[in-house]
């Protein structure tokens, strides 16, 4: 009692004596090498993450969309395959990442008698298989979107499945789903926070870290907070601009011309 | 005549829904036929089944005396050489229209790009749509998409082109350029089979007019004589309609 009672003591002078700017600034002053390192784990795993969920979104995307074969045998595997994709799917959208993560963390341990796996790859491998089942959807929904004329029009061109897709359907796909893929980004941001179960060093636990030797519990989240913000908002801003420019140009230039039939013909944009 | 395609007892269902009845038709090389016929008698899946774009039920294909169906047979460059050219243009929307027409030949026959780009140039000449290359398909009107999408499958050298209702989707003052076209193809010996409610075209271009009518051929005359003297009563039917209007 005496001890809890001499802490508030403490606490209270010190809270008269710094200001509130004060301490942030002492907060930012005392550890930003701390800052640093996990502003720049939570963007590595975040932005590794995000790029591997959506090579595993890509190709499993891809895969459900293959055409049935008409071997059976084929048609069989094939089937099987898309039911295990809609497993992965389903179990890693409808739990959530923080237990996944000590799931995988420590299901990893117990197969290997204890070995556990140097966190920051574990983040890694975590982030990446929980976005790419949502990637899984979004390339999906990206792909079927596309009017079936698109690639009625190829094959009616003598353009096979392959062919159809990495000409016509996956250039498009990746415009329809690219602000989602922003999204996803974004909320990896935030999300990679929950790592902090397993002990990644990211932005939130770093947080952890300065109030135990502070205890400016309020001042200490809220510079937390608004780092996140500051990330959140400059990435998706960054992401919009990108956007637009893949978006591409609005106008197209009109070359030779009526009145002279032998102006050269200038061939452009073929890219 | 040489023939160059055949259908023989084609039939397609879509479940219990009996769409062609038993087709039988034989396409000769350098002709222009016609085909008409009220909507859902079965014109469109003629020609997606003929490009295999829908698959047979019962009944062969034969292309040059080759059945388009067995094992050994080369689907995709059959498909090079029996183009469509569709009712919605089906440009691909993330190509410009010179890419359109160069991609194809590049993936499809192997041709490299430059020699892909000069034929494709060409192409687009001949329909009078070297102008705008370098534009994408949501920037150019439904005639000149049309157009496009006519010297894409130009640009496959296809022994034959199938149209599937060419102008239907266009506005009325856009229907002349790409008939214009059409009439232009009709005179280099190409053979072509077009489904067209354009009954100008079919009694001025086409060297033959199909009448289809419930999944069957219901008639199938020369011009001349389909519109001057139809055999049957439906055709009578249909064309009254037609002049009605
Ligand atoms: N993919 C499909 N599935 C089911 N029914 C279809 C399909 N395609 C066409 N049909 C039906 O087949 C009939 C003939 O269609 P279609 O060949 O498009 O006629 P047309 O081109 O002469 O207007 C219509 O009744 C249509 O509803
Ligand atoms: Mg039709």
């Amino acid at each position: 009692m005496h001890f809890i009672s001499n802490l508030t003591n403490i606490l209270a002078t010190q809270v008269q004596q710094l200001g509130f700017f004060k301490k942030v600034v002492t907060i930012i002053k005392d550890y930003y090498p701390n800052i640093l390192e996990g502003i720049a784990n939570t963007l590595l795993i975040a932005l590794i993450g995000t790029v591997i969920g959506l090579l595993i979104g890509v190709l499993t995307g891809l895969i459900r969309t293959i055409p049935l074969s008409k071997n059976p045998v084929v048609k069989c595997i094939q089937k099987i395959v898309n039911v295990i994709i809609s497993i992965y799917v389903e179990i890693f959208r409808g739990t959530p990442m923080m237990v996944q993560s000590m799931v995988i963390f420590w299901g990893f341990a117990g197969l290997t008698g204890g070995n556990t796996l140097p966190v920051i790859p574990a983040g890694i491998i975590i982030v990446s298989i929980n976005t790419g089942a949502y990637m899984a959807e979004i390339v999906r929904g990206g792909i079927i979107s596309i009017d079936k004329g698109q690639f009625e029009g190829a094959h009616s061109l003598g353009m096979n499945h392959a062919q159809t897709m990495f000409n016509v359907i996956i250039p498009q796909m990746f415009r329809n789903i690219l602000p989602s893929v922003s999204n996803e980004f974004v909320i990896n941001v935030k999300d990679t926070s929950v790592l902090n179960v397993i002990g990644v060093y990211e932005l939130y636990k770093i947080g952890d870290i300065i109030i135990k030797g502070n205890f400016w519990m309020f001042e200490t989240y809220l510079v937390i907070c608004v780092i996140y913000f500051i990330l959140t908002f400059t990435i998706t801003r960054i992401l919009r601009l990108i956007e637009k420019k893949l978006a591409g140009n609005e106008n197209y230039v009109i070359c030779g011309s009526q009145s002279n039939p032998d102006a050269e013909i200038k061939v452009g944009g073929t890219n | 005549m040489e023939k160059i395609i055949e259908l023989i007892n084609l039939k397609k269902s879509f479940g219990d829904h009996e769409v062609l009845r038993d087709i039988n038709l034989t396409l000769n090389r350098g002709e222009i036929v016609s085909v008409i016929g009220s909507s859902g008698s079965g014109k469109s899946t003629m020609l997606r089944c003929i490009n295999l774009l829908e698959e047979p039920t019962s009944g062969e294909i034969l292309f040059n005396g080759e059945n388009i169906q067995s094992k050994s047979f080369n689907l995709c460059s059959y498909r090079a050489k029996v183009c469509m050219v569709f009712q919605q243009f089906n440009l691909f929307n993330n190509m410009t229209a010179l890419e359109n027409c160069v991609r194809p030949q590049m993936v499809v026959l192997k041709k490299d790009r430059q020699s892909a780009t000069q034929f494709a140039i060409e192409q687009l000449e001949k329909v009078g749509m070297s102008a705008f290359i370098n534009a994408k398909p949501n920037q150019l009107s439904g005639g000149q998409k049309q157009r496009v999408a006519i010297a894409r499958a130009l640009c496959m050298q296809p022994e034959v082109i199938l149209f599937d209702e060419p102008t239907s989707a266009l506005d009325p003052e856009m229907v002349g350029e790409v008939l214009e076209v059409m009439k232009s193809l009709a005179k280099t010996g190409l053979t072509m089979m077009v489904v067209t409610h354009e009954m100008a075209f079919a009694r001025d271009i086409s060297t033959r007019v199909i009448f289809m009518d419930e999944g069957l051929i219901a008639e199938e005359n020369t011009p001349q004589e389909f519109f001057t003297n139809p055999q049957k009563e439906r055709t009578k039917e249909f064309l009254a309609r037609f002049l009605e209007n």
